[in-house]
């Protein structure tokens, strides 16, 4: 395979200048997922919080009024309806009026001085997740209370360090996360349609007229990807760390050489669509039908522990699921460069997969 | 009441600061097959949408058949039908799915349906082709089918929007032949084209320029202005094209073009013939008076052609090859599936030769072009471009040709400057020589002004002469064109041809395929193909000669086109 | 002006439908892509705790100490990796191999008795706050029951909390986010398989066609939008079927109130699509208005993956004019409580309310000429 670096030069120039010429889609690309990266963080949260709660109580005791106070005063209750029957408990959890009900029955403050009471905790299954954590909430709650401690000294019982994120900070996971998401669907988008485009414009045919190789139209393809890629990634970083002050401890030159090997993964996949699509819609589904799985299986929504055996051994084809380790491990927990070589092989296998491929199926089409 | 089909009062139309349409005033008889003719960008489209009734005026009033059709819009879609440039036809429909969809629009009784269905598809000879989706036919054949839909319910007013472009002269004498039946019924036709034989043949023109209404009449008002200056100056000695370039230098003649071994002139008004003569006698021929054509007098009416002297060929190095044939084919044949789209196809292009590759839509000349410069792998056979062959040296062989497309194909994103400097880049061209070949290409083409902007700004011209200096920039001694000037006006395509006629006259080989005759003419020698074989190979006069019958001792091309394919056609029918 | 015709909507419908057949593209989205995703959804979208890895270091040998490490070790939460030392867990942590540890110290017998000591002192990753705070307030838990259990004698003292998941008594999300992925699909093909197919009208010119001749502009968009409505019917059913047969989720309310629920949300869904398609007139500009209008919000405004109580106000008030939020709650409320009519009818008055709104809209931006 002959390269020439003079063609090769021209055609890098022409594609830098085919996506950058142009003010209007220069603030196309830089522009949207910025934004989107700022509004979105704050969208995507596994945060539960200012719920409604149903309270019935049926006791007049002292220590279940005591206990409803403890148990309603929180952040994460934000308003809480006093229900009068087992109806309107019931009339509420249908219609989701309230995410929990507490139902305190008249027996509670007599069994409270005996030594065991219960409540009832009716939870909403629709939203499972919200319950889990509400239930937790409360049992906290229910332990302290019982020991006649304050909830605060139950913290005492078993101090918690959270290391690297020691307030549990949600927007911490959630912006380089969703940095890398973003970064995804914009590379692939890039390189995805620019075979097609110009397959549709006609100058595809003008290249391939010419003295140029696959591999030299594969690598000059790759350029704007990666340019704008890299380009964003560190206008992300920024705004994570400056906009959002979510602290960067791991070494930024290991994690520059991994974003740069994670961009070339996700344009080698986004040329490999590209040479097979004709057109430019097929190759926008074909980035829609991709861009879904990447995102539910790279462990951003959701960890990757938690999925079927068969689900993490396909996330490991998946370049994002390597590179939010990485970057999770940069920005919070100073990861080591042994940890970080161990994610960022499989990005560099899939990019020597795919590139070639693609380099193939360009020649292919000519066949 | 208003006896025209279409009436058109101070119409004007802007778009945005642009103004396409400049206060048209004019009447459209039914009866009469109107042509509406210009250059690109002339505003023909924009007068086709309103008279639609798609586009609203910005002032003036147009009524067909009396309704207005801002007011009455309703009305107009009952009345008219409307093939817009790009067919308006679903690809993924079969023929029958497309003419029954617009006749239940049109509502068209049901009872008619079947007579009106049979009626129409031998009227546009598609019944073989019924259950064939719409986007599997050839192009001429798509616009039959749109003439069809548009047909259907029987219009009042029939609006075509450049029916002839892409369609090859069979197709298109078809289509020719309906329209004229038609307009005999006193159905009201416009019939718009950048082509001014298609002009001619119409019964009234409306020529437009720069949004302009610039004549209205019957073509042959306009042509007898140029009564007395056509000539023709038949077989001279030596070099047709050198003698060209001289005549059109001198300061009486308007324009002029290669026909075949011959040559066509026309001099400007009251001009002398003296220097024609001249050189004609110097040549061994005679000026002799022929009648103008349409063409002349449009050229003419825009000020004459574009002048001989090609600044490019003037300073390319002469190109001498090495090899016997510039570009060489044997036994090329091309598969797809069970079907042969080009079946041992045999022929060598002479160094410094025009060699034509001609046939109808389908008929395998794209893809004998695409396998001679590499874009597609053939099946069997060899082709070689400059000695070398595609098969072994691919990268090799290509930085040998240039390749213009039909569409240009240039990088809408990038500016001129940009374009030219990739070009250069792509064909290995660095340094001090891109700069000075970039330079030379700049000066050569007047692409000066134009340097920043971005290819969809310029005229259609210079966009052509900007693909032309990008094809030529690595100075290729083979050059491919492919329909090089399909749907531009002829003043653009008279400069196209000198620029051509200069290159080869500096021994620059060029195979160019085409719909159009008059390009065909340019020819040193052509190649016809039909069903993916090439059936006849000779210069352009020698095919007319063969086509010559009692009926037509003096065919034209497109006549001898026409003949040598049905000629053919006959032979396989009887084996 | 001409009336509404049957024959020229048949004819546009028979058209639109040939095509839908005929583009395997259309027929991937409609059909291949929702499969896809409900099983996305259903395996690989879980939102349930389970096995999470943590570290446990046992420094103390004790009956006592035994009991608070098997609490861990015991819970179907976690998968207990034993330790004697912290430096030894305390690494994994950092490399993600472990969530956090958790340390039961040497002295365990004595802070058990004594009444102010820490029992058990817990490490978590906090780069995973969700399983962080997990981790934290099940050792608070755990370590607040064995205390309160040494202290008062077995079995005494305490609140003790009964509770019951409602709908849902396996606590398993996929039953609550496979109704939310059928939502997805309705979206996909509402809004973004319309908007593709009517900006490739614009695009390849057949709407000039279509414009000249008689068609009414009511006819035409009746005529494009009833197929896809039947196509996001059909998926609706298709993907139904598999969330009860395949993926276990219960079918508690009626099969007729799911099909009004989503015939309902394909007029806002259509309508849009329409709409984007109007601006748009271009397939690229009209998917990525479509994946920024519809998918995303759709996606992440409409709660059943996040909880919408807990976002930002400027958030929560944006997801009141996302349909999808609305025809979640019903989704889910059919599948999983039944016809509680008292809460349908509310969400499927907004989702029409919406539907309305963006079919004016769509109305007042279309004409029937080539005028913008």
């Amino acid at each position: 395979m002959r390269l020439s670096f003079v063609r090769l030069r021209a055609q890098i120039v022409k594609e830098l200048l085919c996506v950058l010429r142009d003010p209007k889609s220069r603030v196309i690309l830089f522009v949207p997922p910025l934004v989107q990266l700022a509004i979105l963080s704050f969208a995507f949260t596994l945060e539960v919080k200012n719920v409604d709660i149903a309270i019935l109580n049926r006791d007049a005791g002292g220590a279940a009024l005591e206990f409803v106070q403890r148990a309603t005063a929180s952040e994460l209750v934000r308003r809480v309806h006093v229900a009068t029957s087992e109806a309107e408990v019931a009339a509420m959890l249908d219609e989701q009026r309230v995410l929990a009900a507490l139902v305190v029955p008249p027996t509670f403050s007599r069994d409270a001085r005996r030594g065991q009471a219960t409540v009832q905790v009716l939870i909403d299954g629709r939203r499972s997740y919200a319950g889990q954590i509400a239930l937790g909430y409360f049992q906290t709650i229910a332990a302290s209370a019982g020991m006649g401690i304050s909830a605060g000294n139950v913290r005492d019982i078993a101090p918690v360090r959270h290391w690297f994120n020691p307030n549990l900070t949600y927007r911490w996971f959630v912006v380089p996360g969703l940095a890398g998401v973003l970064l995804t669907i914009s590379a692939l988008l890039l390189t995805a349609l620019s075979i097609a485009r110009e397959r549709e414009l006609g100058t595809f045919e003008q290249l391939l007229v010419s003295p140029c190789t696959p591999a030299e139209i594969i690598v000059a393809k790759t350029a704007p990807g990666f340019l704008i890629g890299a380009t964003l990634a560190l206008l992300m970083e920024a705004t994570a760390v400056f906009g959002f002050g979510i602290p960067f401890t791991g070494s930024f030159a290991l994690l520059f050489g991994s974003m740069l090997l994670f961009i070339l993964s996700i344009v080698g996949i986004g040329l490999a669509i590209s040479a097979v699509c004709s057109t430019q819609q097929q190759a926008i589904l074909g980035c829609f039908a991709l861009a879904i799985p990447t995102m539910v299986l790279s462990g951003f929504a959701t960890p990757v522990d938690n999925m079927p055996e068969a689900l993490q051994w396909l996330a490991q084809a998946i370049p994002l699921k390597h590179f939010l380790l990485i970057l999770h491990g940069s920005f919070l927990k100073a990861m080591p460069a042994s940890e970080v070589f161990a994610n960022a092989w499989p990005m560099a296998l899939i990019a020597a997969v795919t590139l070639p491929l693609a380099a193939r199926l360009v020649r292919g089409k000519l066949q | 009441m208003d006896s025209a089909g279409v009436t058109l009062d101070n119409v004007s139309k802007r778009f945005g600061a642009v103004e396409a349409l400049h206060d048209v005033s004019a009447r459209i008889l039914p009866g009469r097959l109107t042509g509406l003719v210009g250059p690109d960008g002339a505003g023909k489209t924009t007068l086709m949408r309103l008279m639609a009734g798609l586009l609203t005026p910005s002032a003036g009033e147009i009524s067909v058949c009396g309704f207005d059709t801002v007011r009455e819009q309703a009305r107009i879609a009952d009345l008219t039908g409307y093939m817009p440039q790009r067919f308006g036809l679903y690809e993924d429909l079969t023929v029958l799915e497309n003419m029954r969809l617009y006749a239940a629009l049109r509502e068209l009784p049901e009872g008619e349906q079947a007579d009106a269905f049979a009626r129409l598809l031998a009227f546009t000879r598609l019944e073989p082709f019924t259950e064939r989706l719409a986007g599997k036919l050839s192009g001429g054949m798509k616009q039959k089918l749109g003439l069809a839909c548009a047909l259907m319910a029987q219009p009042r007013v029939l609006l075509l929007d450049e029916p002839g472009v892409g369609v090859d002269p069979l197709s298109r004498q078809d289509l020719w032949r309906m329209v004229r039946e038609l307009t005999r019924e006193g159905m009201t036709v416009v019939w718009s084209t950048a082509y001014l034989d298609e002009a001619e043949q119409c019964e009234a023109v409306l020529l437009c320029n720069g949004g302009r209404l610039a004549f209205d009449g019957p073509p042959g008002e306009l042509t007898a202005r140029l009564a007395g200056r056509a000539f023709r100056l038949a077989n001279p000695r030596g070099d047709r094209r050198a003698l060209l370039t001289r005549l059109v230098q001198l300061p009486e003649v308007s324009d002029g073009v290669i026909q075949g071994s011959a040559i066509r002139v026309v001099v400007r008004e009251g001009a002398a013939l003296d220097g024609v003569c001249a050189l004609a006698h110097a040549a061994d021929s005679e000026a002799e008076p022929v009648a103008p054509c349409f063409e002349d007098a449009f050229v003419d009416m825009l000020g004459g052609g574009p002048g001989g002297v090609s600044l490019l060929a003037e300073r390319m190095p002469t190109v001498t090859l090495d090899a016997g044939a510039a570009v060489r084919c044997e036994r090329l044949t091309r598969r797809f599936g069970d079907f042969v789209a080009a079946e041992n196809v045999d022929f060598a292009v002479t160094p410094g030769e025009i060699f034509g590759l001609l046939g109808p839509n389908g008929a395998g000349k794209s893809t004998t072009f695409k396998m001679l410069c590499g874009l597609l792998k053939p099946s069997a056979g060899m082709a070689q471009v400059a000695g070398i062959d595609l098969a072994r040296a691919a990268s090799d062989a290509k930085s040998r040709l240039g390749y213009m497309a039909q569409k240009f194909s240039l990088y809408g994103l990038l500016s001129v400057r940009q374009n030219l400097e990739f070009s250069a880049g792509v064909y290995g061209l660095s340094g001090a020589e891109k700069k000075a070949r970039v330079a030379e290409m700049v000066e050569t083409f007047d692409l000066g002004p134009f340097l920043d902007a971005a290819p969809a700004e310029l005229a259609l011209g210079y966009r052509q002469r900007l693909a032309l200096s990008c094809a030529l920039m690595h100075r290729p001694p083979v050059l491919f064109l492919d329909e090089p000037t399909s749907g531009v006006d002829p003043v653009t395509r008279r400069e196209f041809w000198t620029h051509i006629n200069g290159l080869v006259r500096k021994g620059v080989t060029v195979l160019v395929t085409t719909h159009f005759m008059d390009e065909a003419e340019y020819c040193d020698r052509i190649a016809l193909m039909v069903r993916g074989r090439v059936i006849a190979l000779d210069t352009p006069d020698a095919l007319k000669a063969r086509a010559a019958s009692a009926q037509s001792p003096t065919p034209t091309m497109e006549e001898a086109f026409i003949a040598l394919i049905r000629a053919s056609e006959k032979a396989e029918a009887q084996p | 002006m001409n009336g509404v015709s049957a024959r020229r909507l048949l004819a546009i419908v028979k058209k639109e439908s040939l095509q839908i057949v005929r583009d395997p593209s259309t027929l991937i989205v409609a059909f291949v892509l929702p499969v896809a995703l409900l099983f996305l959804f259903a395996f690989a979208v879980s939102l349930d705790v389970r096995r999470v890895p943590l570290g446990v270091v046992l420094e103390c040998d004790s009956e006592a100490a035994q009991a608070m490490a098997a609490s861990f070790a015991g819970s179907r939460y976690f998968r207990v990796t034993p330790a004697r030392d912290r430096r030894e867990v305390a690494a994994q942590v950092v490399a993600g191999r472990l969530r956090g540890y958790v340390v039961i110290p040497q002295d365990f017998d004595r802070r058990l008795r004594s009444s102010d000591a820490a029992l058990v002192q817990v490490v978590t990753d906090g780069g995973q706050p969700m399983l962080a705070n997990f981790v934290a307030n099940y050792a608070r838990a755990a370590a607040t029951a064995t205390l309160s259990e040494r202290r008062d004698g077995a079995g005494a003292g305490g609140i003790v909390l009964q509770p019951r998941f409602w709908f849902n008594p396996e606590l398993e999300s996929r039953r609550a986010l496979v109704p939310g992925a059928i939502a997805i699909v309705m979206t996909m093909i509402g809004v973004l398989l319309t908007a593709l197919v009517v900006a490739r009208e614009w695009e390849r010119g057949t709407m000039e066609g279509l414009l000249s001749t008689p068609v009414t502009l009511i006819e035409l968009l009746v005529g494009k939008l009833l197929p896809y409505f039947a196509l996001g019917m059909l998926a609706t059913a298709i993907t139904a079927t598999l969330a009860v047969t395949l993926f276990g989720v219960p079918m508690r309310g009626s099969a007729l109130t799911l099909f009004v629920a989503a015939a309902v949300f394909m007029f806002p869904a259509l309508s849009q699509g329409v709409l984007i398609s109007v601006v748009a007139r271009n397939q690229f500009t009209a998917s990525q208005v479509a994946m920024i209008s519809a998918f995303l919000p759709t996606f992440l405004l409409s709660g059943f993956l996040f909880e919408i109580a807990a976002m930002p106000a400027p958030l929560r008030f944006i997801s009141y004019f996302v349909p999808a939020r609305y025809f979640i709650a019903i989704l889910q409320t059919v599948f999983l409580v039944g016809d509680v009519w008292s809460l349908i009818l509310p969400q499927l008055a907004a989702i029409f309310a919406l539907g309305a709104l963006l079919f004016l809209a769509a109305r007042s931006r279309l004409k029937k000429n080539l005028e913008r």
